[in-house]
């Protein structure tokens, strides 16, 4: 293993340089050698993010390979929701926030001067905690990201909306009444709708904020499943606060604590052997 | 690598910008009519000074502008009013927010809100044709020593101060109700609880929740005077249009807003025309005092239960029916 | 105890007395409705409802040309307020915590106090002295200009209400600021922000002090924004100072129109946004 070994709350976690080394060795090195053979999709190097005065991260630095669900994991105000929310920049809308480092998708700084935001935020997108349907019909919520960004002639929506609801496992239940309101469906059903919304203007990466918080555990294996299908086709990564579901989904986990990174490894190493005391206390302390 | 703070894309930008146009065309608006008035009221303002408001004589044919009348007028009628009429929206919001069973609050609140809905020359109307005789009969009525104090003497015409005061006080009632109702809502429930849970009697706690949102409802009485302030047309048709100043409720009587809507077709000159703009900016000035301290004391009272609480606290006065004078 | 059942009988009169307040508040209410009801339904006919005002001493006129002039002054008035007072409310709702945004706030409750007059002075001087005649437009800014700031803070509360995780959803898509404002925060708020814009052109329908010397008057019908134009309020005026019976009847008949008009606004309003809000939830 080729990771340092670090000691407890090291704010170096997750570097991928033995110590000692100068830092200028280039970040695109997969830290974890079975990330090797993947391509990184994204990555951050050392980034610092702070709330006005307050900072909540720490030199966060870690890489995330194509079409693998990695998952964050950590206690309560770790951090991991705004590390998430720094991947598309949806941290940019509250006020007075400030950001320190490089988050890159395919080796480009999305914080750089040319980045365009929009753009970004389409080939990053988000599915939230809890459902936020549009008050709009089931076909209008998931056809409305292909319609601003101009991804589909309008007589190539109907076609591009079943094949999103298709790929959320709701179109069976739904085909039938396109033209309702969204706010209708049930709470796992809503959420479906928003990850068939979010799909559907095929991003690059699908960020999910703690995305079955909100469901009942019948709602929740469905979009379990559904991970492991749409892992096939997109880059996944998944804030949880429910270890099981980790170590159910991804193939790699990143464990925070505190706003730093403390260990970035495979799942079932990280659930099995982790590398840090923190690591096992805290998985252990739940697992029981 | 420091990156700088946050950025963001140029559309953001432009969308503020955007939209942040159209809200300073609302501030624009209020800075301009103060301008535009100043303007075209500098005629009269720069001949006259501060004669204007301290002469009492207003007669422009034969070219004496004295603005007294109007002023004591307006204070008078809209003073009249709200001593009518504060103590019956008091009532009025006290009783839908703290007395009245569920069932019936809100067809009475939606009847007392239909009062503020009735155009101001509808009640003008009523006025002439209903109030007017009637407080004539009343002028009749009195008795003759009664007659003797300054507050009674006089012809009985019918129009004049009171009638001006009573109509007035009508159409403030559900002004300031409303108001006082919201400030009401915004007490919390924990107020009166303490005060229950100490044995109050309903009274005793009611009077707990007015006293913790007194500076509010102290505000939506000044509100409901500024309405006063600014009404026109119920008041042209029934005070009587005569610019005099006389304590008598009987005597006729003429206001800053009335003025202006009888003569101002008629100024037949522009120092005519600026005098009675003058009287306009006045007006504008008075009641935008009126309202930023009634607003202040509003205010100071939501804030302060924000400050103690966590939940949301609905803003007051938009469900009021707003508005100076029609 | 004496004081207790002083401190009782207390309580018991002022619930009395504020019940007492409620019911002499409505004496007027009914009082004023009554009348109208009474002395305009018998004047209302065809005529009235058809035809323009006749000279003095001829019967059988209407006012055919001020019911249409007041429509089309809130349609004059709405066609800038709306949009200004909606753009402005989006942009309190979405930039307005800072002070720029307090200050907005506070000068549109400050112009809602403004007495209606002051606003007709202010539109005379904008749009008549310059032209040197009455005109629909005039009174059409009139009115705009005091529907703007009801609108704006009824547009921005409602903005508010809706859960901001809406806009994160658009934004999460790609959607600019912009977008995401327009097409997803504000059709989730219209069923209140059409109440908000309904109430407000029921209010300015009743109006008359602004227009005595911006649209002024007319006996007869006009469709050009440069002429003065009748309107339902003034014309009720210019009948009730007058001495003819006749006149008088007219006006109680265009009382009883325009209290009619702003009633059943006010409650279509409250229809619309409750069928509105129903077909949002399904």
């Amino acid at each position: 293993m080729t990771e340092t070994v670090v000691s407890e709350m090291e704010t170096r976690a997750g570097s991928p340089l033995p110590q000692g080394e100068p830092a200028s060795v280039p970040a695109t090195a997969p830290a974890i050698p079975s990330m090797a053979g993947r391509r990184i999709r994204m990555e951050s190097t050392r980034l610092n993010f702070h709330y006005g005065p307050k900072q909540a991260l720490w030199d966060i630095s870690l890489q995330i390979p194509e079409k693998t669900v990695t998952a964050f994991i950590g206690p309560s105000g770790c951090g991991k929701s705004t590390f998430l929310r720094c991947l598309n920049r949806m941290n940019d809308i509250i006020p007075d926030t400030r950001v320190e480092g490089d988050v890159l998708l395919d080796g480009n700084d999305v914080y750089g001067p040319g980045t365009d935001i929009v753009d970004l935020r389409r080939r990053v997108g988000m599915v939230f905690q809890k459902s936020n349907p549009f008050p709009k019909s089931i076909f209008e919520n998931v056809a409305y990201g292909l319609k601003i960004n101009g991804l589909a002639p309008r007589g190539e929506m109907p076609e591009r909306v079943e094949k999103a609801l298709r790929r959320a496992a709701l179109w069976d239940e739904v085909k039938d009444r396109l033209d309702t309101s969204a706010m209708g469906l049930s709470g796992g059903q809503q959420q479906r709708l928003c990850i068939a919304r979010a799909v559907a203007v095929e991003p690059e990466v699908l960020l999910m904020d703690e995305p079955c918080s909100a469901l009942d555990p019948i709602a929740t294996g469905k979009v379990e499943e559904l991970i492991h299908e749409l892992k096939r086709d997109f880059t996944i990564v998944i804030v949880t606060h429910n270890m099981q579901q980790a170590a159910r989904v991804s193939e790699f986990t990143a464990f925070f604590m505190l706003g730093r990174l403390v260990e970035h490894d495979r799942t079932e190493k990280l659930f099995t052997n982790p590398g840090q005391k923190i690591t096992e206390d805290y998985i252990t302390g739940r697992f029981g | 690598m420091q990156t700088p703070s946050f950025r963001r894309s140029t559309d953001d930008r432009g969308f503020r910008l955007g939209t942040g146009f159209f809200a300073l065309l609302v501030v624009l608006l209020v800075a301009g009519i103060f301008f535009e008035l100043y303007r075209t009221s500098h005629l009269s303002l720069s001949k006259f000074g501060l004669r204007f408001w301290t002469a009492k004589t207003w007669d422009p044919v034969s070219g004496e502008f004295g603005a007294s009348p109007f002023i004591w007028g307006t204070l008078y009628s809209s003073i009249l009013a709200m001593l009518i009429s504060t103590p019956i929206a008091l009532g009025i919001a006290i009783f839908l927010s703290e007395l009245s069973p569920r069932r019936l609050r809100t067809p009475l609140a939606f009847l007392t809100e239909l009062l503020a809905a009735v155009p101001s020359i509808v009640y003008g109307l009523w006025g002439v044709f209903v109030l007017v005789p009637i407080v004539r009969k009343l002028q009749v009525a009195t008795p003759a020593w009664l007659k003797k104090v300054p507050l009674f003497s006089g012809p009985p015409l019918g129009v004049g101060m009171l009638s001006a005061g009573l109509i007035l006080a009508v159409m403030v009632i559900p002004f300031t109700s409303s108001v006082a109702r919201e400030v009401l809502k915004a007490v919390p429930a924990s107020q009166r609880e303490a005060a229950y849970a100490l044995g109050a009697t309903r009274w005793e706690a009611i009077l707990a929740a007015l006293r913790f949102g007194r500076t509010g409802i102290i505000g939506a009485v000044i509100l409901g005077f500024g309405r006063a302030v600014g009404e026109t047309m119920a008041v042209t048709m029934v005070i009587g249009n005569n610019p005099q100043i006389s304590w008598s409720l009987y005597a006729p009587q003429y206001s800053m807003a009335s003025v202006i809507a009888n003569e101002f077709t008629e100024a037949a000159d522009n120092l005519y025309l600026s005098a009675l703009i003058e009287i306009g900016l006045v007006l504008f000035v008075i009641t935008v005092i009126i309202n930023a301290i009634s607003r202040l004391l509003i205010w100071s009272v939501t804030r302060e239960v924000k400050a103690r609480a966590s939940k949301p606290v609905p803003t007051i006065a938009y469900a009021a029916p707003t508005g100076g004078g029609k | 105890m004496n004081r207790t059942r002083r401190r009782k009988a207390l309580s018991g009169l002022v619930v009395f007395l504020c019940g007492a307040a409620v019911v002499l508040a409505l004496v007027p209410l009914f009082f004023v409705f009554g009348y109208v009801i009474q002395r305009g339904f018998s004047s209302l006919n065809w005529n009235f409802f058809t035809k323009m005002p006749k000279p003095v001493g001829e019967t059988g006129g209407g006012m055919a040309n001020a019911m249409l002039g007041t429509v089309y002054l809130i349609l004059v008035a709405g066609a800038f307020a709306i949009p200004v007072g909606v753009i402005a409310g989006v942009y309190l709702s979405e930039y307005g915590k800072k002070s720029f945004g307090s200050l907005v706030r506070f000068t549109a409750d400050v112009l809602n106090g403004v007495p209606s007059i002051v606003i007709g002075i202010f539109a005379y001087g904008l749009a008549v002295l310059p032209v040197k005649h009455f005109s629909a437009l005039a009174g059409g800014l009139a009115l705009g200009f005091m529907m703007i700031p009801i609108i704006t803070r009824t547009t921005e509360e409602l903005l508010n209400l809706v859960p901001g995780t809406l806009r994160e959803g658009a934004l999460a898509l790609g959607a600019t600021r912009a977008r995401a404002a327009f097409s997803v925060m504000v059709p989730a708020a219209l069923p209140g922000i059409m109440t908000g814009v309904l109430v407000a052109l029921a209010r300015i329908a009743g109006e008359t002090a602004p227009l005595l010397f911006t649209a002024f008057n007319n006996r007869f019908m006009t469709t050009s924004l440069l002429q003065p134009i009748s309107s339902l309020p003034v014309q009720i005026y210019t009948y009730a100072v007058s001495p003819y019976e006749d006149w008088h009847r007219q006006a109680w008949a265009g009382a009883l129109v325009l209290v009619g008009f702003v009633f059943t606004f006010s409650v279509l309003a409250r229809v619309v946004t409750r069928r509105l809000e129903r077909m949002h939830r399904t």
